[in-house]
């Protein structure tokens, strides 16, 4: 306790010593990361592939999503026509709830909900598997039987998530886009027929294609937080813990970022 | 090849972690077709020589030759030609749990070495049978087998593609007394039907007395004894007299804190 004492007295807090540690401590860790994604990437395009584990990451992170992205797309779109209702009757606008419906759930809502739906999901449950894996030695005894862990495990995850999400993220269009529809017929008393062709007059091509491009992103951004975090997971169940948080909230903050990096490079 | 050439070569290996040191120059050989078992306290660097010699961590420095060639420079595709020579058995079987059992005994033949499937699983079921498991457990889940079940269907994958080394790391560790011999017994069929070399770590002294030629004592990241297991209670040496008698006084003190 002395020691202690005569130790805290012997260095002083120096901010710049803790900057600079700090400032280190992040090149290390994003060094680590690129290095990381770089080995994800070359194993991703050489052979040999395993069909079989991309199948199954498939069904895993593409069709056991589909209910969680459906509900999210259809409440976003019942919910946007709701409010902009509210706001547009103030300036006699009503006509154009069906244009903010459908650009707002196609080129934003539903391409970043389903990101964030899919980063918890499944960027949980990536990092969870993998961080298991690595703790229960697993992962070396996938090189002691001369597999490669990356081509086994992080390349199926990383190829399956950048092709599902768009896919879940097209159907999450119709959904929110028929969310709106129901509200405004339904609830709001709008003509079907004018809501329909207000819609398609609006949409454009770009927007879908912006949208499906930012899935795309996404899903990669969620497999490959997920695969970094679980495969550098600490030891025991709190290791496995963290890798999981840290998985999911990277790849939430990564998603809002590149959202608004890709918004800037399609519509500035 | 020589019969002079050891099997298992090591010389001099270090390995750190940070500013802690485990390895600080680690020196043993293995005789073909012997088994040499390592034996030590925990955190003693037993684990990680293993590590280093199977190519999961690199050493720091040193010389680790398999057959007189040297391995720590190796290529990643001469690591998998070496990996194909190589069986192991993980302390808590590193299973994999997506895989049924047949799956896991025949991963390394279809994947590793390009078996059909059709043939990796008669060769599968074979091994299940040769540690002493029904056939039907080829298709259950590891999830629904016991931990002695499980150290089996390791031992079965570790010695499925016919290797010429074979690792055991703490075989027999979490089995009771009996069990724990069984899988002694099994372990020495299976080395002595290969004609393998074996390389183990282990705290169970009844383990050691059973499957080795020959045993190692690390402490503090070197090798303090090494020779013949029937020297081991004749050793002299005072690290080996107090582990293998399990006293708490002795040259190798712990920590508590």
């Amino acid at each position: 306790m002395t020691s202690q004492s005569e130790h805290t007295k012997k260095a002083p807090f120096n901010p710049f010593q803790t900057v600079g540690a700090a400032v280190l401590d992040f090149f290390e860790k994003a060094g680590h990361l690129f290095s990381f994604l770089g080995r994800a990437l070359y194993h991703t395009f050489l052979p040999p592939f395993f069909p079989r584990q991309f199948m199954r990451q498939i069904m895993n992170i593409g069709y056991y999503s589909l209910p969680v992205v459906g509900m999210t797309a259809l409440f976003t779109g019942m919910v946007l026509a709701l409010q902009s209702y509210t706001g547009f009757t103030r300036f006699n606008a009503e006509g154009a709830i069906a244009g903010v419906v459908v650009l707002s759930v196609t080129r934003e809502l539903a391409p970043v909900l389903a990101g964030l739906m899919v980063a918890g999901r499944v960027g949980a449950s990536i990092a969870a598997e993998i961080g298991t894996m690595r703790v229960t030695e697993q992962i070396d005894a996938l090189v002691t039987l001369s597999v490669n862990p990356f081509k086994y495990l992080i390349a199926p995850r990383i190829v399956a998530a950048t092709l599902t999400l768009p896919i879940l993220v097209l159907i999450g269009d119709i959904i929110g886009i028929y969310g709106g529809y129901v509200v405004a017929i339904y609830n709001l008393g709008f003509n079907p027929t004018s809501y329909i062709s207000q819609t398609l007059d609006v949409l454009t091509t770009m927007d879908v294609v912006s949208g499906l491009v930012k899935a795309a992103v996404f899903g990669f951004i969620v497999a490959i937080m997920g695969c970094y975090h679980g495969f550098n997971s600490g030891r025991g169940a709190q290791g496995v813990g963290a890798a999981t948080t840290s998985a999911v909230v990277s790849a939430s903050i990564l998603i809002l970022l590149f959202n608004y990096l890709l918004t800037q490079v399609f519509f500035s | 090849m020589s019969t002079d050439i050891p099997k298992i070569e090591l010389t001099g290996v270090t390995k750190s972690f940070g500013h802690k040191q485990i390895l600080r120059g680690i020196d043993f050989t293995v005789p073909k077709g012997k088994s040499l078992v390592i034996i030590g306290g925990s955190g003693t660097g037993k684990s990680v020589t293993l590590k280093c010699i199977l190519g999961l961590l690199k050493p720091d420095e040193g010389s680790i030759k398999i057959d007189g060639e040297e391995t720590i420079e190796y290529s990643n595709k001469q690591r998998d030609a070496m990996m194909g020579k190589f069986g192991m058995l993980f302390q808590g079987a590193a299973l994999f749990d997506s895989l049924k059992v047949w799956e896991n005994v025949a991963f390394g033949l279809i994947h590793g070495q390009g078996v059909s499937k059709k043939d990796a699983r008669e060769i599968a079921v074979a091994k299940i049978k040769a540690v002493g498991l029904k056939p039907e457990v080829a298709n259950l889940y590891p999830a629904e087998l016991s931990g002695g079940m499980q150290k089996r269907v390791g031992l079965a994958r570790a010695v499925a593609a016919s290797p010429d080394i074979i690792f055991f790391d703490e075989p027999t560790t979490g089995l009771d007394p009996i069990m724990a011999d069984v899988i002694n017994n099994l372990i020495i069929d299976q080395v002595k039907e290969l004609g393998a070399t074996a390389l183990s770590i282990t705290h169970d002294m009844a383990s050691v007395r059973k499957i080795a030629d020959y045993v190692a004592m690390t402490h503090n990241g070197v090798i303090v004894w090494h020779g013949a297991v029937d020297e081991l209670d004749h050793s002299n040496n005072p690290y080996v007299e107090q582990f293998i008698h399990g006293r708490a006084d002795g040259p190798i003190t712990r920590r508590v804190i």
